[in-house]
Parts: C-alpha cells; structure tokens; sequence
C-alpha cells in the first residue's frame, strides 16, 4: 500500500525551522565568497550535485525491505560509463557535474536554459520508497530524493501543444567515455506522455539514501518512473522538451520489437527473448512474481484505460 | 625444461587439472567473501558460462597446437579440457535450473521451449552428454570409427554456445563477437584452406 503525503500533512518537526530556513538563504548568499576561497581547494569545489539539506522522510513509504545501499550504488545499467554492471562505479568517480545546465525547450512558455539549482531549490525535497524494475528481470526497493516531476514541468507552464515531453542526457564522450563506443545511438533519449509525466508518482531525482545523487545512479539529476523498467528512468538530465509528437526514445531505436515507447512493468507482456513473469530482487537468491506496473496498478491502471497494453508494450 | 619435456611429465595431468580447477575455487572463494557483486546468481551464471565456452576453445585448440608446434603431445590433453568444458556447463545448467527455475521442471522446460537462445542453450548441452559419456577408452575401443564421427558434434555444440551468448546479450556484442571471431578461426582451420599454411609435421596420434 503506498501513501503520499500532502503537503499538509508534513508533521510540523519535519519542517525546517523558519529561522533556519533564514540562515540557509544567506549562507547561499555567502556562498559566492566561500566558492571563491574554495577556488583554492579543488577537490571542496568540486561538488556540484544538489548538496541534501533537509527532506521530508518517507513521502512514499514502503513496507519492503530497502536494497544495500552498497548494491544500489555499484550494480547499474548507465551505458554512458560502460556495460558493465560494475563499470559505472569505477568510470564514473570523476565525473564533474559543476555548473550543470538544463535546457527546456519546446512547447512551454518558460523555455530557457536553466541551473540546476534554479531548477530543484523552488521545491521541497521528499523520500520517496520505490520499486525499481529492471528490463532484465531484476529489481531493487530504493529511497530516492527528489521532486515531483509535474511540480517543475508546471513552472514551465506547458501549452496545449505539449501532449509529450522528451528527455536527454549529456553527451560528451570525454565525461561520459562510455560514448566512446556506438552501444547506442547517443545521447541518450527518453520520454513520456504529459499525463505520465505529471503523475505525482514521476519524480525528477537528486539523491538517495539521505546523500547527494551518487554520479553511477544519475547525477546530478535523473528521472525516476516507479511503474516502467528501470530505463525509462534517464539519468543525468540536460535537456526536457515539451512536443506533440510522440519523442523518439534510445531503447526503441536500438530495437523496436523489444522496447516500445510506454515500457510498463508487465508480468503479462514478455521481451521477445525472455520471460518477465518473474525478477530476481537484489539481496535474494530465488525469482519473485513480476506484479503489474510494478505494484503501482491502484496509482496508474487508469492513465492505461483506452491502451491495448499488448500492442503499446 | 623444454615443452615437450613438460607435457609429458607426470606432473603435467595434475597441473592441467589444478589450472582447470581454478576458476571454480575463484568463484568458490568469491562467493564466501562475498565477492560476487550484487547479483551472485547472475555472476555465478555468467562466469561459468562464459569458462565453458573457454574450454570449449581450448578443446579445440590442441590440433591446431600439435601442428604448430610439431608435439603430438597436446592432444593428450583434449579429453580433460573437454570435460571440463562439460563440467562447468553442468554447473552452469544447475545455478540456473535452481535459482531461476527453483527446481520447478515445467516451467524449466517452458522457457526452453519459448525463449530461442535457451533453445540454443539446453541443445548444446544435451549434445554435449553422448561426448562425455563416450570420452572413456572403453567407448573409444567400442565405437571405433563412429567415435570420431560423434565427437565431430564438438563444431556444433561450440557454435550454438557461441549464438546463446550472441543471443542474450542487450546491446554490447564486443565479448561474444570475441568468441565468435576464435571460434570461426578454430572451425576455418579445420575445414581446410588454412592448413596448407600450417606445420604438419606428425600424423594424427589415434
């Protein structure tokens, strides 16, 4: 059973104290006069995902045993620093993320390019629970931080035009050497329907187990989708566009037959090469049942009602 | 000592084993400290696959050697490279038949039914029983020229372990077009055109 809190629902002690809150605004004031000492010690400058302050615990909870974090953060699918499942984590370590940009185009009437912070500090940070189901028939139970998705596409104000957004991450062989390699065709694309988009249960992610995103899982921000395979969950994020077409997604490209464009966990629906009835849950030996949209069916059967789940796999 | 003077020694079936062997203690060893990384089922699986096509390689590798080298000597080991190969792909049909199936049979044989690269797969394997039933002298005597024709099944079973592994990969082909580029070596090799350029110095040893 999952629960999201209202906002009016956030125990006061949960809250931070406005005084605090005060202080924290004119520490970022400061800021530019410690970043420039900082200037002198590389390795203090050099974080620039969103630092985790204050979150509200178990927005989402769940009654599941959360994944190690150790497993979490040195098994991933993230090409962009290679194939293999532990090469992330050692291909990643000096990945900068200063500075980091997000461009939003398309139809919306806020384009522009955007910091990050500019992007992430308007809005509370919550622990969300979730499931994580990868296409490959394992999955995961991960606290994430982050912001619900709909809260910073709204800022944007979409037009009626905007019936999908697209996602992009950063493409830059040198950063990312895993690009050295065509595995795909880069940079990596991803997209949803505007009504999956703004779903409540659609976060944008900036970190996990109560610290900073870790660069392997998708820093400094990444898309979470609790309800479709792990990778519709695109990872470090440099480009949201709003379109009315229908946008072109990188696991579609690869391989059409096997990858559609909607990717809902599916025990009914198998890839064309391997069951997905059943996932192996990181930590357990034995397979477990796949449930339907990875047990959020309650939250989001409904935005499926009109879909042949079939055909729109 | 010279290598010819090594592969005969008496030493060199014990090495031979222990070096076979070895793998298997590396998992073994990984797997009581916990080296085995998040998923120790999937490693375990993949490893040992990956080591049966190796020896499924190395296996056919010792003509090639006895003619490059001119020591009729390596052929001595073919058959213990070959079991082995056949011993890691049973532990490599067991974690699976375990851990993914939980024992349950019908399922087991549903996915070999449904799913084309375990098709390939569970075929290899079973093409590989009759080889390490008929790998002892006493078969050897009794087949007489049938046994080589039998073992000749070796190309197949090399080269549907080569399309499983082809076949389940996701989107980075690197390792298995690696296995599949000295299989075809090894296969071209014996199918003739290579052999004009190769050393044939001592006739065939059976």
């Amino acid at each position: 059973m999952i629960k999201i809190k209202k906002s009016w629902e956030i125990p006061e002690s949960e809250v931070t104290p406005e005084p605090l809150y005060l202080r924290r605004r004119e520490f970022i004031k400061t800021g530019g006069l410690i970043g420039g000492a900082l200037l002198l010690n590389p390795l203090a400058a050099a974080q620039a995902s969103i630092a985790i302050g204050d979150y509200q615990k178990e927005a989402v909870s769940l009654d599941e045993e959360i994944t190690e974090e150790n497993d979490a953060t040195s098994y991933n699918n993230f090409y962009e620093f290679g194939t293999g499942k532990e090469d992330p984590k050692q291909n990643s370590k000096r990945f900068q993320t200063d500075d980091w940009k997000i461009v939003v185009s398309g139809e919306c009437e806020k384009p522009g390019t955007y910091g990050l912070e500019d992007l992430v500090k308007p809005f509370p940070i919550e622990e969300r629970i979730y499931r994580l189901r990868c296409v490959e028939a394992w999955s995961m139970v991960i606290p994430w931080l982050g912001i619900p998705l709909g809260s910073i596409l709204s800022s944007m104000q979409p037009t009626s035009k905007a019936k999908y957004v697209a996602f992009r991450t950063l493409h830059d062989p040198v950063r990312m050497p895993g690009q050295q390699r065509s595995v795909l065709n880069w940079p990596y694309r991803e997209g949803l329907t505007i009504a999956e988009a703004m779903h409540p249960l659609t976060i944008l992610s900036v970190g996990m187990y109560g610290k900073t995103m870790p660069n392997q899982n998708g820093a400094p921000i990444r898309l979470v989708v609790p309800w479709k395979y792990g990778f519709k969950s695109i990872k470090s994020i440099v480009g949201i566009e709003f379109t009315e077409q229908q946008p072109q997604t990188s696991w579609n490209m690869a391989s059409a037959r096997e990858y559609g464009f909607y990717s809902n966990v599916n025990p009914e629906v198998d890839h064309p090469r391997w069951s997905q009835k059943r996932e192996r849950r990181i930590g357990e030996i034995f397979k477990r049942d796949t449930l339907m949209f990875n047990g959020y069916g309650e939250e989001v059967a409904a935005l499926y009602d009109d879909l042949d789940l079939t055909a729109n796999f | 000592m010279s290598v010819s003077a090594a592969l005969k020694s008496a030493y060199a079936k014990p090495v031979a084993h222990l070096l076979c062997l070895l793998p298997l203690m590396v998992l073994l060893w990984a797997a009581l400290d916990d080296g085995l990384g998040a998923n120790p089922v999937e490693t375990l699986t993949h490893e040992t696959g990956e080591w049966t096509l190796r020896f499924l390689l190395i296996t056919l590798s010792m003509t090639p050697l006895r003619q490059w080298t001119g020591l009729a000597s390596w052929i001595r080991f073919r058959r213990l490279f070959g079991l082995y190969a056949f011993f890691y792909v049973s532990c490599h049909f067991m974690i699976w038949f375990i851990a993914d199936h939980s024992l349950d049979v019908v399922a087991m044989v549903e996915d070999i039914i449904k799913r084309p690269y375990i098709t390939l797969g569970f075929s290899a394997l079973l093409l590989m029983l009759p080889l390490a039933i008929t790998s002892n002298q006493a078969m050897i005597r009794r087949l007489g020229k049938k046994w080589k024709s039998l073992h000749q099944l070796v190309y197949l079973v090399l080269s549907l372990g080569v399309l499983h592994f082809m076949w389940l990969v996701k989107a980075d082909y690197l390792e298995p077009i690696i296995y599949a580029i000295i299989a075809v070596a090894l296969l071209l090799h014996r199918a003739g055109p290579m052999k004009r350029f190769s050393l044939r110095s001592s006739p065939a040893t059976r």
